[in-house]
């Protein structure tokens, strides 16, 4: 059995607590927390972009990893907290399942994904190709946490952790993506954070609460 | 094999029977350090043993033949399991009788024998106790089953001794499957030990404990030897944990020189290991009962990570 290079051991085990903390989400019951999970996994994929900056010797990636830092680490979650705080949403409802139910749903959502990116990798090229499995896992189990979850905020979280992994997977499939393309996203992220939180204003205006079961009483019964 | 290969089995098992009351003793005198009280002496166990061994047995009138039968099954079930996992050798004869499944049968077998035994009087109390020792080890076993597949799948086979010498043989590489399953394991150990978390090892006669419910009919020599066995019990598992995922050190020949080294380095990993369990409790609050199960189910999902990182980062 050949050692991997240190850096790329790195990077697997930063992969692999991706995934661990995609599924701490998962199982998270208190809203605060899990936008603490969210800043935390946003700072792994920050060093994980550095070390594949510094390993592979492009320059574009140095710009990802500080709009990583700047947006997803201390901008969105700070935002996030402050929604929270002028809300008082501080505790989610229990998720539509079990936590163990989830856990195991989870773990099959992570089989899946494996067989789904095999593909993928035997196509890349790249010495990282080994994680996309474990990116495409993430995305899934963060699609799992919006299924799951009854009020916006924790969707909401849902969908930026679904954005990281998407992130996660390109970096590791081809080096990252354009800059365009990348800063393009960076700012539809952001602008989107920006109008949910007016929406959630608007919604828990409406309904007093921001679950969105109350949602159904909008469709028309007769 | 020859004699020599013997007297260090021997020698080994003798070794962890007496050495099992002292972790115990060790653990706590870390505990009462961490918690600013002033420590019992390391020996205490060893004194506890004693003093329960001059006293005469008393026995409940409806008490089975099982019930006096098992003390001494479990025991023996614990020194057996001493013997077949490498704790300073790995090329022991009795080690190469049993892999890790089957010794995860044989903790087991001590499992069923102390909650039949504890059911047996029929009292409230043993039934409770029974009932819950079976609830966390119906939990606890399949996790464990998971962290021994993965050690197995990275040094390709289930027997002990030798993925504590692939392991050993490997130089140091961050795997984060084998990290994960470390926790894994690490949380199996509290749960199967009535450690904190699970269970508080310092309480009598509460409505909450597990371990000291199942004993509370057991007395003088029954009750030394089910106190012994929990003392080795941990100690096993203990060594379990030193052999698979911190084996540098461990004695591949049967050198007198590398046997000292292998016996000192383990007892150092031990002094560690113990001083982090102790660390561990005073960190943490005993769960409700009813939060057991997902505390086990986090260590399952803990393992069956590591296993799915193993097979999608595929080293």
């Amino acid at each position: 059995m050949k050692a991997l290079p240190w850096d790329l051991q790195l990077l697997n085990t930063l992969a692999a607590l991706l995934l661990l903390l995609s599924f701490a989400m998962l199982s998270q019951r208190r809203i605060v927390s899990l936008v603490n999970l969210l800043a935390m996994q946003g700072a792994l994929l920050c060093i994980a972009t550095l070390l594949l900056a510094w390993r592979t010797g492009s320059h574009h990636l140095y710009v990802s990893a500080a709009l990583t830092l700047g947006l997803k680490v201390i901008f969105l979650p700070w935002l996030l907290h402050r929604l929270i705080r002028r809300l008082g949403v501080y505790w989610d409802t229990e998720p539509l399942l079990n936590i163990a139910g989830t856990m195991m749903v989870g773990v099959l959502v992570v089989i899946f994904a494996f067989g789904l990116a095999q593909p993928i990798t035997a196509l890349a090229s790249t010495a990282t190709r080994n994680s996309i499995g474990i990116a495409v896992a993430v995305i899934l189990i963060a699609f799992l946490t919006m299924i799951t979850r009854r009020k916006a905020m924790s969707q909401v979280v849902g969908f930026l952790s679904m954005e990281n992994g998407l992130f996660f997977g390109a970096m590791s499939a081809t080096y990252g993506m354009p800059m365009v393309v990348e800063l393009g996203i960076a700012l539809d992220v952001l602008v989107a954070m920006l109008v949910l939180g007016v929406f959630f204003f608007l919604i828990n205006k409406q309904f007093d609460s921001l679950d969105l079961k109350h949602f159904e009483s909008l469709k028309e019964d007769q | 094999m020859n004699v020599y290969d013997w007297i260090v089995q021997l020698m080994g098992i003798a070794m962890a029977v007496a050495a099992a009351p002292a972790l115990v003793g060790w653990v706590n005198q870390c505990r009462a350090w961490l918690q600013n009280k002033s420590a019992p002496s390391i020996l205490l166990p060893y004194r506890g043993i004693r003093k329960l061994f001059h006293k005469d047995a008393v026995i409940a009138d409806n008490a089975s033949r099982l019930f006096r039968l098992a003390p001494y099954v479990v025991f023996g079930t614990m020194v057996t399991a001493a013997a077949v996992i490498p704790s300073i050798a790995t090329r022991l004869p009795f080690t190469q009788a049993a892999d890790a499944i089957a010794l995860v049968g044989l903790l087991a077998t001590a499992r069923v024998f102390l909650s039949l035994a504890a059911m047996d009087v029929g009292t409230a109390f043993g039934t409770l106790g029974a009932r819950r020792e079976m609830m966390i080890g119906f939990l606890a076993e399949p996790a464990l089953l998971v962290v021994i597949f993965v050690v197995s799948l990275t040094s390709a086979t289930t027997a002990l001794p030798l993925i504590a010498e692939r392991l050993s043989a490997q130089s140091f590489t961050l795997n984060p499957s084998l990290a994960f399953t470390a926790v894994a394991f690490t949380m199996v150990l509290l749960a199967e030990n009535a450690r904190i978390p699970v269970d508080n090892p310092a309480t009598h006669l509460e409505l909450t404990m597990i371990h000291e419910a199942l004993l509370l009919e057991y007395s003088a020599r029954h009750l030394a030897l089910m106190e012994w066995a929990a003392a080795l019990k941990l100690f096993n598992y203990a060594c379990i944990g030193v052999a698979v995922f911190i084996p540098w050190g461990i004695a591949t020949s049967h050198a007198p020189s590398s046997l000292a080294v292998s016996i000192v380095l383990l007892g150092v990993k031990l002094l560690f290991a113990g001083a982090g369990l102790a660390l561990i409790e005073t960190l943490s609050a005993k769960l409700r009962v009813f939060r057991a199960p997902e505390f086990l189910a986090t260590a399952f999902l803990f393992a069956v990570l590591g296993l799915l990182v193993r097979l999608l980062l595929g080293e």
